[in-house]
């Protein structure tokens, strides 16, 4: 047996976890949704007015994808533990930090990447000017993987617990405030006219700090709650 | 002569020993109030700024800078009970645990309660009040997630790995005044001089020794409770005299 490289067992990884995705579209779909009506709800709750919207659209579209990044949190491990693969995947010769990476950036790419993607129409729902939308896609860029990676950690601790979605988001989304912050913050710089650059920078920072430790963490967490 | 610090980390021997700390701190603890919230009251003079309103100072600061470092206390304890696999760390990090939680919310309702006379509001979202909500969040994250796991080693070191990425909150609370500038004010007290009244000093730093050294009793309090618990099978619980009786 030939002893796969960390890329091609990357890769792997990643494309089973899209394939398992697609055959069941409905989830993926379930979370899109969800972060489509908590958006459209604002305006309903607080009114119509466009100046009010104006204002609040970063973070109303923040705190959505924030909610809608934990709906979907649950999936990430649960049906590979279940079905005893996670057990499999622990007994591999390679480093469980990176296949856990190969499944974070998967989850990334089902339920982050969509979410960036209609990201932009919910704000021209907003009436946010287009310079505002650029700058709200590349902070969701690179603040949704942020979210994943610290979910994971989440998603791995509370496997197999009861009660494991709400505790889940007890856990998660303290974990997650700043980059709310900055990535918020980041559109709001551009609409009143100051630099993003900094908050895009931090944003950039997190992104880096959570890609070298939350593997390494969530594949602890995943030892200890599997053992 | 060396101490034989694995002695004191089996829960049967550290059961006596904290049963034999627990009423100095708790007593010392006691009298500092005493004489702490004495010189808040009475010693300490009116500030030409906030009139009588400051006084809420000498639990607010306290009970916030001990919220924080209980966080890095239990965290260590966590980490500690991680590495070597110690029971009684584990034990000590969730004793630690609801007690940082109380000063946390001590730490927001008092400071609710000087914001009202002092900004006009309640509650401002400031950065330092807003981490120290979220601290509050992180301690009640980790009780629950201690709570329902049921198997207790894995409850330990899940929560355990909770503390530890969470610990990186706190030093964001720390610099969060830099960061951000807001309403609140500024660390008075600095390592190089200070600007308050030297009976405004002492009144803190003795109600600070005494919420610390409460915080030690109630944790030594609480870890002996959660030692019975879980060692309630073992042969030297059931001959101890306070269990037979």
């Amino acid at each position: 047996m030939t002893r796969l490289s960390l890329v091609s067992v990357l890769s792997l990884v990643i494309r089973r976890d899209l394939v398992l995705a697609m055959r069941r579209r409905a989830d993926v779909l379930t979370t899109l949704i969800f972060f489509v009506i908590v958006v459209s709800l604002f305006p309903l709750g607080v009114g119509p007015e466009t100046d009010m919207l104006r204002k609040m659209a970063p973070g109303v579209v923040w705190v959505a994808a924030l909610l809608a990044s934990m709906l979907s949190l649950g999936r990430m491990f649960s049906a590979d533990y279940l079905d005893g693969t996670l057990e499999q995947m622990m007994l591999v010769p390679q480093s469980l930090s990176v296949l856990v990476l190969a499944k974070i950036l998967a989850h990334w790419m089902v339920s982050g990447l969509p979410l960036v993607i209609m990201a932009p129409v919910l704000g021209l729902q907003f009436d946010m000017p287009v310079q505002a939308l650029w700058v709200l896609i590349v902070a969701l860029l690179l603040g949704t993987p942020i979210l994943s990676m610290i979910g994971a950690v989440g998603a791995a601790l509370t496997l197999g617990l009861r009660g494991g979605g709400a505790l889940v988001s007890l856990l998660v989304l303290p974990l997650c405030i700043p980059v709310l912050i900055f990535g918020a913050g980041a559109v709001e710089a551009v609409v009143s006219g100051t630099s993003v650059g900094s908050h895009l920078s931090l944003l950039g920072a997190l992104l880096v700090m959570a890609l070298v430790f939350t593997p390494w963490m969530t594949a602890l967490a995943l030892r200890i709650s599997v053992e | 002569m060396a101490i034989n610090w694995f002695k004191y980390s089996s829960p049967s021997t550290f059961y006596g020993v904290a049963g034999k700390m627990m009423p100095w701190f708790a007593w010392s603890a006691a009298i500092l109030f005493v004489v702490g919230l004495y010189i808040g009251f009475f010693v300490a003079p009116t500030d030409i700024q906030q009139s009588e309103a400051y006084r809420i100072m000498f639990i607010h600061v306290p009970a916030s800078i001990l919220s924080m470092f209980i966080y890095l206390v239990m965290a260590g304890y966590a980490a500690l009970g991680l590495i070597f696999n110690t029971r009684l760390s584990s034990m000590m990090a969730s004793a630690l645990a609801p007690t940082g939680a109380l000063l946390a919310f001590l730490s927001l309702w008092t400071g609710a309660l000087w914001g009202k006379p002092m900004w006009g509001a309640w509650w401002v979202w400031d950065a330092r009040l807003t981490s120290e909500l979220i601290l509050l969040f992180l301690y009640l994250g980790f009780i629950a997630l201690h709570a329902s796991i049921d198997d207790p080693r894995r409850a330990d070191r899940a929560s355990a790995l909770l503390a530890i990425i969470g610990s990186v909150n706190v030093p964001i609370i720390y610099f969060s005044v830099q960061w951000w500038n807001t309403l609140h004010q500024g660390a008075s007290v600095k390592f190089t001089g200070t600007s308050m009244h030297v009976a405004m000093q002492q009144g803190m730093y003795t109600m600070m020794l005494a919420v610390w050294l409460y915080a030690i009793a109630v944790s030594l309090l609480r870890v002996r409770c959660i030692i019975l618990e879980r060692e309630c099978k073992a042969q030297w619980v059931s001959e101890l005299t306070e269990v037979r009786r």
